[in-house]
């Protein structure tokens, strides 16, 4: 599924053509370098390696200016790898991906890294109900009871505990183009996108189209 | 706020909305759709509340209508707000005029 990666600014509020209000999330993205195809017959799957940004000449180690120099092709600061269903003859290294192969009113996936919560209890992590607050009680934030006594004898895996919360690879599905500007790299996303503004985010088409 | 991001919102701006203060008693004329038919609907009545944060620039109008007090928000940018008139205008020392809705009777609109 060809993708592109991009910047997420920040989120302001639209209104529809019928007037309503819809909360956007506005992302730049692209223009997108092919730094590297993989195909079936060389490396066993089909994929494009796409670079976004350029990193600053001072900033460059030995291995990547060399790497990128025969290629012809400016550093990127950031690179990622969107596999593809089918070869990929159509692309060239080198050749640059934009907003093009997005259009309006379509639905895309935005995958991110959220924000780090840090070590969060079981009702912020996992929604658990606590106990009450008042009338006595002496049990409030805590997530009870862990499990039973002679079966199984320990705790199951994956049981829910506290511990660190978010800073991890989320994917938002479904999020509907509301506009697209090409020439300036930008598009309007209907709802929010995980990780802090400023974060790169990867946007590729919805994988599961929803129905309209 | 991000460049780019204002940039966005001041493409959607109303450039012709009149200077709406709080006090003021306004005619807000909004578009209504009934029936694929569209029409305006009048909604007279004070300024209470407002919120000045760019394209999400608000006012809350309140009037009395047959004994009972009604408010309604409106978007000043939204395409359904046709038109914002200031008929009269008072000196308010509130930003928000909430305790006019303690009010019964004559004083219920005066500011």
């Amino acid at each position: 599924m060809i993708g592109l990666i991009g910047k997420k600014i920040g989120m302001t509020t639209v209104f529809d053509h019928s007037g309503n209000t819809v909360a956007v999330t506005v992302v730049k993205s692209g223009p997108c370098v092919v730094t590297d195809i993989k195909t079936s017959g060389k490396n066993g799957y089909n994929s494009l390696q796409l670079g976004f940004e350029e990193k600053k000449k001072s900033r460059l180690i030995k291995p990547e200016k060399a790497k990128f120099e025969k290629l012809k092709i400016n550093v990127p600061m950031h690179i990622k790898e969107f596999r593809l269903n089918q070869g990929a003859d159509e692309f060239k290294i080198g050749q640059f991906l934009t907003l093009e192969i997005f259009e309006k009113d379509a639905f895309i996936d935005v995958q991110a890294v959220s924000k780090g919560k840090g070590f969060q209890g079981v009702m912020k992590k996992y929604g658990f109900k606590g106990g009450p607050d008042t009338h006595g009680s002496n049990f409030h934030r805590r997530l009870g009871s862990a499990g039973n006594n002679t079966f199984p004898g320990r705790i199951w895996k994956n049981k829910k505990m506290p511990g660190r919360m978010g800073n991890a690879v989320k994917t938002v599905q479904n999020l509907k183009i509301i506009e697209i500007d090409k020439q300036n790299n930008i598009i309007l996303l209907k709802g929010s996108v995980p990780g802090p503004t400023n974060g790169i985010v990867f946007l590729k088409k919805a994988a599961k189209q929803r129905l309209k | 706020m991000n460049n780019i991001i204002k940039q966005i919102e001041a493409s959607r701006l109303k450039g012709d909305l009149p200077g709406v203060k709080i006090g003021d008693t306004v005619d807000v004329k909004s578009k209504i759709i009934e029936g694929g038919k569209e029409r305006l609907q009048s909604f007279k009545g004070v300024v209470i509340g407002m919120k000045n944060t760019g394209v999400n620039k608000m006012v809350k109008v309140r009037k009395i209508s047959f004994g009972v007090g009604v408010e309604k928000t409106f978007l000043l940018h939204s395409p359904l707000v046709a038109s914002v008139a200031v008929m009269k205008s008072e000196k308010p020392r509130r930003a928000k005029l909430y305790y006019l809705r303690k009010r019964i009777g004559k004083s219920a609109l005066a500011v």
